[in-house]
């Protein structure tokens, strides 16, 4: 019972703890940190008109599609 | 005989996503840019070529506006048109525009697409949201497309069918050490309506043709849903290169299920820029796939497009810059000036799909190949 109680007491808690930390949650790569990630050759889409028409011929001549746009180049180091 | 693909349409709203937010981490806009490319795609009895321009703009301080135009340039006498129909010349037009708005660490973007042929007409409107977390670390993207294709037939000025298509894509892309980035995206794309080619065929075994066999129509299944995911992860190696590695796995309502995986390295020295890639596709075809049916209407669901079949391809791709305009010693307003070309070797395997033009025994033609070159040159300029 006193398990039990505590556990009333301690999840919620926690929960709590952890909702609040997702909204400080320190960055662990620093701004001054992201010098590399910021380099051209990090982008992950560096040539957009290049990568649309690729995209184009693979999609035409295979069988599958999607899953590879949504996110992309940047690191927000500017 | 014209041979569009209706899967076109499903191409162009891959591109109004990929032009959305998803492309740049929310809290920052897109570079201001404009690319001008030449492509050129050469094999198994096709050429396409075409240029392709590309010019993003910054309207103020949360504004960026984009835009697109794109041409395909087709002559073909692929396998599928000399064994069925007629070569032909073919055109594809291709515009779109696009904003994206950025408030804070949100950004908003809405595209439109629209590509136009002699007998297939596909418009694509899209939007996202990207929001910018975690100190910069972590960029979340929610995306919807819509598609609308209008199907017809250059001999038949009467047929008329339509195709609507839905993207449902959501994106996380996370720096995990100042190293290391990596992306991760799923993709449920649903299709209803006229899903197949209305030129093509399927061949059948019949003993009172002198050749073996005969060809009726496809048929398709009138709807369809896919579902992908797609991680990649990009490394800055201890000397100034970087190292990105990619895979995807596809699965959908046809049956088809695919694995995709990728390796690229990127090596800069002074102004030149060098890059390698190599990318492995495999595949499990459509259930309703066969290269040759036992009767006319064997089954429900009848296909021998080759794309549907099991294949396995394979590309490498070798491609290098110069920057003839450096950051540091700017033209004008020109910020950064860069010519690139690339070399893509493709090979295709096709493990049910055979080659009619050999003449040997029907059911014992050999294996398909394909293999094709595809060539990039591009400019491009920062401002």
């Amino acid at each position: 019972m006193k398990l039990a109680k505590l556990g009333r007491i301690i999840v919620p808690a926690l929960l709590l703890g952890g909702l609040s930390g997702c909204g400080n949650v320190e960055p662990w790569v620093k701004p001054y940190e992201r010098d590399r990630l910021a380099d051209p050759i990090m982008a992950l889409d560096g040539d957009p008109v290049s990568s649309a028409f690729l995209k184009h011929v693979y999609e035409a001549r295979e069988g599958a599609r999607g899953g590879e746009g949504a996110a992309g180049g940047g690191c927000g180091c500017n | 005989m014209p041979d569009p693909r209706p899967r076109r349409g499903i191409l162009l709203t891959a591109l109004a996503l990929l032009a959305g937010p998803g492309s740049v981490l929310a809290s920052v806009l897109p570079d201001e840019r404009a690319d001008i490319l030449y492509h050129r795609y050469e094999g198994g009895g096709v050429l396409i070529d075409g240029p392709s321009l590309l010019v993003r703009k910054q309207v103020g301080n949360s504004l960026s506006v984009v835009g697109n135009y794109y041409l395909d340039m087709v002559s073909s006498a692929s396998i599928d048109v000399v064994t069925t129909a007629s070569p032909y010349t073919e055109e594809r037009t291709q515009w779109s525009v696009g904003m994206d708005y950025l408030r804070g660490n949100t950004t908003m973007s809405a595209n439109y697409v629209s590509s136009v042929e002699s007998d297939f007409d596909a418009t694509t409107y899209s939007l996202s949201v990207s929001q910018d977390m975690f100190g910069d670390l972590t960029t979340l993207t929610l995306s919807y497309a819509y598609g609308d294709d209008i199907v017809g037939r250059a001999d038949d000025p009467e047929f008329r069918r339509d195709n609507r298509r839905q993207h449902y894509g959501i994106g996380l892309t996370q720096i995990l050490t100042k190293n290391l980035i990596t992306s991760l995206n799923i993709e449920t794309i649903t299709d209803e309506g006229f899903l197949n080619n209305p030129y093509r065929s399927v061949r059948y075994a019949d003993a009172s043709s002198p050749i073996g066999y005969s060809y009726e129509p496809e048929l398709y299944p009138n709807t369809r849903t896919s579902n992908a995911v797609g991680f990649r992860a990009r490394y800055f190696l201890p000397y100034r290169a970087a190292l990105e590695g990619e895979y995807r796995y596809f699965t959908d309502t046809w049956e088809i299920e695919s694995h995709t995986m990728a390796v690229t390295y990127v090596h800069p020295v002074g102004p030149w820029t060098f890059s390698a890639k190599y990318r492995y596709h495999d595949q499990v075809g459509a259930a309703f796939f066969r290269d040759l049916f036992s009767r006319s209407q064997a089954t429900n669901f009848r296909g021998r497009d080759k794309e549907l079949s099991d294949l396995t391809s394979s590309t490498v791709q070798l491609k290098l810059s110069y920057d003839f305009i450096r950051d540091a010693d700017g033209w004008g307003f020109l910020k950064k000036g860069r010519v690139t070309v690339a070399l893509g070797m493709l090979g295709v395997d096709y493990h049910e799909f055979r080659d009619l033009t050999t003449g040997a025994p029907v059911g014992e033609e050999p294996l398909y190949t394909l293999d094709a070159d595809i060539i990039q040159v591009f400019f491009s300029f920062w401002y």
